[in-house]
């Protein structure tokens, strides 16, 4: 019978436990679905999107909602899952929509001989700001417009050059 | 005030609910229906739309994009975007996969996507290979019609 006392001591301690694991639950998905749905704050870096995005990185606020609604334009920085590597994702700027026309220098450091391509439908052109030093479209050709997961809102950090991207 | 009261708690549980539904659905498990039969025998062996066979879509493996030949996946499509299909990967990056007319290396990253019923299905023999990234899951088992219930191998 001593057992029986024990449970029903424990019973309102396990209900407040379930409680407080439901709360913190409950604000984790919320957490998951402001992250993809919604904003998020990504840290990008490398020289692909000089001088828009500083080569030591920088913690940008990107926004969910325009790619599921098919409203990313010209001039666009989105993020973009790797066509080469599905596990990174790479911030480029989109340069080309479908059906645009497109001609590009095979390499920029040598010569101009340029090529021309048309960007295939439910496709996107993207490309880093700095030519030199970027693998985007020029290598690995126009990407499907799934593989867009979020537009560059604005950078935060470093303070000195908070704001929006141009 | 009883009804306001009512309708608030009404809310805050179906908004709860919706977030643990679409957290659920991206990280673990959801059930899609499989539509046209491009998929036969496998899924939709009779071409009624009553009898559509429901799947169980499983997200762990977009953990870390790790496919096998033979996997069935759920993906977006490289041209319409907002559709998604459901085909089986024969094509792993770096394998050559013999197409009509010459051989194709899937590319890094990559993969070959063909449906099981070759007559009509709309698969990489048309777009080619699709992007790993553009993966949304892979289909584990059938779970409706019951009679139908089973694990895709």
């Amino acid at each position: 019978m001593r057992w029986l006392r024990y449970l029903n001591q424990w019973r309102g301690t396990a209900k407040e436990a379930f409680e407080q694991v439901s709360i913190v639950a409950k604000f984790l998905c919320l957490i998951h679905v402001t992250d993809r749905y919604i904003i998020s704050s990504t840290h990008v870096q490398g020289p692909s999107m000089l001088p828009t995005l500083n080569l030591t990185g920088d913690v940008i606020l990107a926004e969910h909602l325009s790619h599921r609604f098919g409203k990313i334009g010209l001039g666009d920085i989105v993020l973009v899952r790797s066509p080469t590597d599905p596990t990174r994702m790479v911030t480029k700027r989109v340069l080309g929509l479908e059906g645009h026309r497109l001609s590009f220098s095979a390499d920029p450091l040598v010569g101009d001989s340029s090529i021309s391509v048309v960007v295939p439908k439910g496709h996107v052109w993207i490309q880093g700001d700095n030519l030199y030093a970027s693998t985007d479209s020029r290598n690995f050709g126009p990407v499907p417009y799934s593989l867009i997961e979020g537009k560059a809102l604005l950078r935060v950090w470093p303070p000195r050059f908070f704001g929006s991207l141009r | 005030m009883g009804i306001q009261n009512l309708l608030w708690q009404v809310t805050k549980k179906a908004f709860t609910g919706g977030i643990i539904g679409v957290t659920i659905s991206d990280r673990c498990c959801s059930v899609v229906p499989v539509r046209g039969d491009s998929m036969s025998p496998t899924f939709n062996p009779q071409r009624n739309s009553y009898l559509d066979d429901y799947v169980l879509v499983e997200k762990f493996c977009l953990q870390d994009y790790k496919f096998a030949r033979g996997d069935v996946v759920v993906f977006s499509s490289p041209t319409h975007f907002g559709d998604r299909y459901i085909k089986r990967i024969v094509g792993l990056p770096g394998e050559w996969i013999s197409s009509s007319r010459d051989v194709i290396r899937v590319p890094e990253g990559h993969c070959w996507v063909e449906g099981d019923n070759k007559a009509s299905s709309l698969d990489s023999r048309t777009f080619g290979p699709i992007p790993l990234g553009l993966i949304r899951g892979r289909v584990t088992s059938v779970v409706w019609p019951p009679q139908r219930v089973s694990k895709i191998s």
